[in-house]
């Protein structure tokens, strides 16, 4: 579904990402971990087409499309999703107006009628259920003066309703309590399918104990050090990053 | 160059929609200004000597003042001796009903939108058409007359209904107001007039619509609203004029006035022409709107969503001089590309117990300049008079400008005068938000803008708030890509 070959991008003339492989198939979750620092929310924006970052180098295909060649709205309609790390306040548009619009929009891409707003509305009921989102959070304002967890919420939400084939969740579980986070899991796992595939960026172990990956890659400095298992992820959360942060120092000076 | 800044580059490249003009058969008064052409247009207009006298007046006041320069907006000095003062659309006799009227004129307002015919029977909202300096049509004139309304053109009230019209012209904005309140009431051709007799509640919305067409003139309308005692109506206003090359002058003069008990919604969607991308030509559009709240318990609301004009000087206020009256004041301001605004309120607190509330959202995008100018006055013998104020600006890119000037002055300390105000930036973050969910660049400005401004949209009339909609969205496309 998603193969990304010998990535590199670069901020402000800054490189963050050196030479990213991953190999991504349908009905797979990916765990990517590491440092602060290590370029695990800049591979994510680069997906996603956030445009300060500038792509010097390699490329990513999704499901055999150029995917550095489209624009945002176009990799979103094709099915690509970021959960924001900062999910962003957008005052005065209601979450159910912005979903509506978005969801016709991505219909539209994909060739369907749009939905009426009874169709919507119905549909909207049905996904609620998913992350237990209350309806009166979505009648306000997107995002604004939603708390942390309810901010969190809303992207499941919404990929619940967008119905992506790429999920990509940006550290979302920072800022969350435990209640919050099985919630959110639940939802996620819900959402998993054969032919849809997740990516998830996170700094903790925690997360990975509620959605469990077939693959964690360790990123650092820009390039990805370490694959395996589900055990790698615990591996470092009992001996934190440091002896791979050696490990790889050691290969470097040899 | 950030994201934002080429976004906004591109956003500003949509031409104005309204840009065309008609060849239709026009009767002109000569270019210039002086008493033989007063004289000239009130004799076309079979105008009674009173109003020839009040004109004549009118025109000897502005003679002796001078053009104000207090306001935040700069353009060279307008030749009024190169203006026409006059221009109507010639027909060879005056139209009894739609039916006769030319069909080419119908067209003009289809093209905008506006079908007469239409609406006559449809929307159940009466309109009177001005195109240039006369009043082409009004609708549903038989069904509002059965309740005692009168909403018909100017010429036509100062002909049938001369009693109200000399009792309330000027009895709002005096002819000595200022200077384009003065040439109004000097020049003025047309406009339209609307009467709500005591205790009835006017069962559809009225609407003007007006439009210049003719190059090189003028447009002074005059509105006058008289709502008696206890009597309600929701007035609307929508503006269009061609693309042309020179600027064009509008100096139109409305006057409201409520009776106790009354209310009056007033409702504007200003779409001038605001000149091309380079700042060449567009509407210098210097209003005078005030209203009187002069009856206990009485109400009057002014909305107004500015998206055109080159240049914009206007401030619709409210007199509050009946006890527990209640001024209000909502406005949107989009300036894009080199357009200047400088438009706000007064809010006069005469009577006990007065309110008035006043909601302004600037948008400023590309080169232009957007002030709000308001004034709070509280004066002694209002006891327990209320304000609360709230003035956002939202900038699009780092080239335009916002800038808030209230005034507030206060002469009884019971008053409570509260006065909020933001600044905030359409964001990068926003817009990639929006674009990461599937939503196009320019559908994701609309959807911010029309969010900021809700509060004011909510308040016009559902087609007038849907129209709106559009328009602002209209007006800042190319202005982020």
């Amino acid at each position: 579904m998603l193969s990304i070959k010998n990535l590199h991008a670069s901020i402000e003339g800054t490189p963050i990402l050196r030479g990213i492989n991953l190999e991504i198939k349908a009905g797979e979750v990916h765990a990517i971990m590491g440092p602060n620092g290590s370029g695990k929310s800049t591979l994510a924006s680069v997906l996603a087409g956030r445009e300060e970052y500038e792509v010097t180098e390699g490329e990513v295909l999704f499901q055999g499309k150029d995917l550095l060649e489209l624009a945002p709205e176009e990799r979103a309609r094709e099915g690509v999703f970021l959960a924001f790390q900062y999910p962003v306040e957008i005052p005065g548009v209601s979450s159910t107006n912005f979903l509506r619009t978005a969801v016709n929009q991505v219909r539209e891409h994909r060739g369907l009628e749009p939905l009426d707003a009874v169709k919507f509305l119905s549909l909207m009921k049905e996904k609620m259920k998913l992350v237990e989102i209350d309806q009166k959070l979505l009648s306000r304002a997107l995002n604004e003066g939603f708390s942390g967890g309810e901010k969190k919420r809303n992207e499941i939400f919404q990929m619940a309703m967008l119905e992506p084939k790429l999920s990509i969740l940006d550290e979302t579980d920072s800022g969350l309590d435990i209640d919050a986070l099985k919630v959110v899991s639940n939802g996620v796992n819900q959402l998993k399918s054969p032919e849809n595939a997740t990516i998830v960026v996170t700094h903790y172990q925690r997360l990975l104990d509620y959605i469990v990956p077939d693959f964690v890659h360790v990123l650092y400095k820009g390039q990805i050090v370490k694959s395996g298992t589900k055990d790698l992820a615990l591996e470092l959360e009992e001996k934190g990053y440091d002896w791979i942060k050696e490990e790889v120092e050691s290969k470097a000076t040899v | 160059m950030s994201k934002d800044n080429q976004i906004l580059e591109e956003f500003t490249s949509k031409e104005y929609e309204h840009g065309w003009s008609v060849n239709y058969e026009a009767d002109e008064a000569p270019a210039g200004l002086n008493e033989d052409i007063i004289r000239w247009i009130s004799v076309k207009k079979e105008e009674p000597q009173w109003l020839l006298e009040w004109r004549l007046k009118a025109f000897k006041t502005w003679q002796s003042m001078i053009e104000p320069e207090w306001a935040n907006v700069h353009y060279p000095k307008i030749n009024l001796q190169a203006l026409k003062y006059y221009s109507a659309p010639k027909q060879s006799k005056k139209p009894k009903s739609l039916n006769e009227l030319d069909p080419e004129l119908l067209a003009i307002y289809e093209r905008l939108g506006i079908s007469l015919n239409e609406q006559k029977r449809l929307q159940g909202i009466a309109v009177d058409a001005v195109l240039d300096s006369v009043s082409v049509a009004t609708t549903f004139k038989d069904t509002l007359s059965k309740l005692g309304i009168v909403f018909c053109s100017f010429s036509e009230a100062v002909k049938e209904h001369p009693e109200l019209v000399k009792k309330y012209l000027g009895s709002v904005v005096p002819m000595t107001d200022n200077y384009y309140a003065a040439l109004n009431s000097a020049v003025f051709s047309d406009g339209s007039f609307c009467y709500i007799p005591k205790g009835v509640r006017c069962p559809m919305e009225l609407s003007t619509y007006f439009r210049i067409n003719a190059a090189n003139t003028g447009q002074f309308e005059r509105t006058l609203i008289v709502a008696e005692d206890e009597s309600y109506v929701s007035y609307l206003e929508g503006c269009t004029a061609p693309q042309r090359d020179e600027n064009q002058l509008h100096a139109a003069v409305v006057e409201i006035y409520a009776g106790a008990h009354a209310e009056v919604k007033y409702s504007t969607v200003q779409n001038w022409f605001p000149g091309d991308k380079n700042g060449k030509g567009g509407i210098y559009n210097f209003v005078t709107k005030r209203g009187i709240c002069a009856g206990d318990y009485s109400k009057i609301s002014w909305t107004q969503v500015e998206t055109g004009s080159a240049v914009t000087w206007k401030y619709p206020s409210c007199i509050l001089k009946g006890d527990n009256s209640i001024g209000e004041f909502y406005s949107v301001a989009v300036t894009n590309n080199y357009q200047q605004a400088d438009t706000g309120t007064k809010m006069i607190h005469i009577g006990k117990n007065t309110k008035s509330r006043i909601v302004s959202k600037g948008i400023s995008a590309g080169k232009s300049q957007n002030s709000y100018r308001g004034q709070v006055q509280v004066m002694k013998r209002a006891t327990n008079a209320r304000n609360f104020s709230q003035c956002d600006s939202l900038l699009m890119g780092d080239r335009c400008g916002a800038h808030t000037f209230p005034y507030i002055d206060i002469n009884n300390p019971t008053a409570k005068v509260e006065h909020e105000a933001t600044t905030s930036k359409i964001g990068e973050d926003q817009i990639f938000y929006c674009n990461q969910r599937g939503i196009a660049t320019e559908d994701a400005v609309a959807l911010i803008v029309n969010g900021y401004a809700k509060e004011v949209l909510n308040q016009l009339p559902m087609e007038f708030a849907v129209e709106a909609q559009k328009l602002l969205a209209l007006t800042l496309e190319g202005s982020v890509g």
